[in-house]
């Protein structure tokens, strides 16, 4: 990779992350090396001691690099981000989840796709080849295609995977686009890429590999599925 | 513009086309009569055959399972070195 003189800020909102946020940290530091970073931690206020995991974690790697920005409760993703936000120092920001389902060992090629194509924003899609999904049942899969097809269908959005929340931004594009969003949980990620889309930002794509590891639980139930039709109509109303 | 205005335009662009075909009986009336109906089912199958075929390629990696597995035990050796608990007390 050629000199790198940027900086990145990585947002990761935690709620009950106590094992998982020390080994995101690990495995962030081992595979960014030679770029600057620091690593925000929203906590929304956890009560298994995410937090004194991460300033134990501070004491390890340094209280410059590990940022805890607590909350004192459950306050929602979308204000997350913008909490982290405040935050931040970096001319990029990273969004990724706490639950590992998002790989660290990604984080360089986003960068370097970044890099290479002087994107606003890289979003991680894993229906691409070289990406993918494991743990998920033959339920989950169709739930999830028949989303998209309909997604790309009505909404013509550029990117191949809308609710994917792996994602590099600029961070002024970031705090452009998240201004303007309303929705929650995932349809909030959904609303970010279109929005984005819509305004015009030069969106890149980089292969992520996404493994459940909540056996069992399907997170799209029948009430979700609602949520996430009700997202797409508004989002078909408002951009 | 907003989204639903592009479909909209779309869609009366489209209706201007299939009456205009009515109105020259350029092909038979009763053809043209059909072709809505036509399109639905064009447009259903077009959906149903891209959730198939997405489903029939749907990537899976179930490699990175056991390469996850490997970080993690990596990372709590390390973890346990700087005397950093994370289990549930």
């Amino acid at each position: 990779m050629e000199k790198n003189k940027n900086k990145y800020s990585l947002i990761i909102p935690t709620y009950n992350e106590r094992l998982n946020i020390a080994l995101i940290v690990y495995l962030v530091f081992k595979h960014l090396r030679d770029v600057e970073f620091e690593i925000i931690v929203v906590d929304d206020g956890s009560p298994d001691g995410t937090q004194d995991v991460v300033k134990q974690l501070q004491q390890v790697y340094g209280e410059d690099r590990i940022l805890l920005r607590a909350r004192p409760r459950k306050l929602g993703l979308g204000t997350a981000y913008s909490h982290g936000l405040k935050h931040a120092s970096g001319e990029f920001v990273i969004i990724m989840d706490a639950d590992l389902s998002h790989h660290p060992k990604y984080l360089p090629s986003f960068i370097k796709k970044q890099m290479e194509t002087g994107a606003s924003i890289v979003t991680g899609t894993r229906y691409v080849k070289g990406g993918g999904v494991h743990g998920w049942t033959l339920m989950r899969k169709l739930t999830s295609r028949g989303a998209n097809v309909l997604a790309q269908t009505l909404l013509w959005p550029g990117v191949s995977d809308l609710t994917g929340s792996f994602r590099l931004y600029r961070r002024s594009v970031l705090e452009d686009v998240i201004s303007s969003c309303v929705s929650k949980g995932y349809v909030f990620q959904m609303e970010m890429i279109v929005r984005a889309s819509r305004k015009g930002y030069h969106i890149e794509e980089v292969p992520i590999t996404f493994v459940d590891r909540v056996y069992g639980i399907s997170k799209l139930g029948g009430s979700e599925i609602v949520e996430y039709l009700k997202g797409l109509v508004y989002l078909l109303l408002t951009t | 513009m907003k989204h639903i205005l592009k479909i909209i335009a779309l869609f009366v662009a489209v209706s201007a086309i299939w009456v205009s075909l009515l109105e020259t009986s350029l092909i038979p009336h009763s053809l043209t009569w059909l072709l809505p109906i036509y399109f639905v089912v064009a447009l259903g199958c077009y959906g149903l055959l891209m959730v198939g075929i997405g489903l029939m390629r749907f990537p899976t990696c179930p490699q990175e399972a056991i390469l996850l597995q490997k970080d993690i035990s990596e990372a709590r050796e390390f973890l346990k070195q700087q005397g950093i608990h994370v289990d549930p007390e």
